[in-house]
């Protein structure tokens, strides 16, 4: 199998964004990379920008990486990370408008057959169509 | 793309023996099974109105077929029948891990 796009997964909650890392893992397999990070520095529920960018940088894929988030502050974290990204590379990370744990899941499905980065999101989002 | 087989449909049957039917973990083995043809594959429990396309993993998790059902599966490209027998391979062999 060639390389296939990677899946970061930001939640406010370490545990909530290892269980989902998890599922992936169990459930689609390996051969799709993936890193979770959740929590604040100190140890408390938040997402960190730094923390998020070491996700990206486990999880890089030359297809690119998708991230699947929690709520309000994972997302806006996640983008500010992206931003922060070398300008090479930041077109190849998306942030995914869908639920994190069934979007993780679906995402590394696709992800897993060799998809492009945006059939990934696509895949992830139709969670969220309707 | 010239394909020798184009416009020939194969298909198959099986019987879904999942305890609890076309649940997540089983919709994530079709999918991905599926994704390794290059034909155009479909599947539907017997009788319903409409094909689902075995390579969206969204429409196969929410097709919640049950225990027992049966699982039509239709194929057409140049892997079809290929792509058919080990479809219904992995559901009568209930999704053995691995696959």
């Amino acid at each position: 199998m060639t390389d296939t796009v990677g899946i970061v997964i930001v939640s406010h909650s370490k545990d909530i964004a290892k269980g989902t890392a998890d599922m992936v893992r169990q459930m689609v397999g390996s051969e799709v990379k993936v890193a979770f990070c959740g929590g604040n520095p100190d140890g408390g529920l938040g997402t960190s920008v730094s923390l998020i960018i070491d996700a990206i940088n486990d999880a890089w894929s030359a297809k690119g990486v998708a991230i699947l988030v929690d709520l309000g502050g994972a997302e806006t974290n996640s983008e500010m990370a992206v931003e922060m990204l070398e300008p090479a590379r930041r077109d190849l990370v998306v942030v995914c408008n869908a639920p994190i744990v069934e979007g993780a899941v679906m995402a590394a499905t696709e992800a897993a057959g060799g998809s492009s980065l945006a059939q990934v999101k696509a895949v992830a989002e139709e969670l969220s169509a309707d | 793309m010239l394909d020798k087989a184009d416009g020939q449909i194969f298909t198959g049957n099986v019987r879904l023996v999942h305890a609890v039917g076309m649940h997540a973990r089983p919709a994530v083995k079709l999918t991905k099974l599926a994704k390794k043809f290059q034909a155009q594959i479909s599947v539907r429990v017997a009788g319903a109105a409409e094909w689902i396309n075995a390579k969206s993993v969204v429409k196969i998790m929410a097709m919640r077929a049950a225990h027992g059902s049966t699982i039509e599966i239709r194929a057409s490209g140049s892997d079809a029948e290929v792509a058919v027998a080990a479809l219904v391979d992995l559901i009568a062999s209930d999704f053995p891990d691995g696959a």
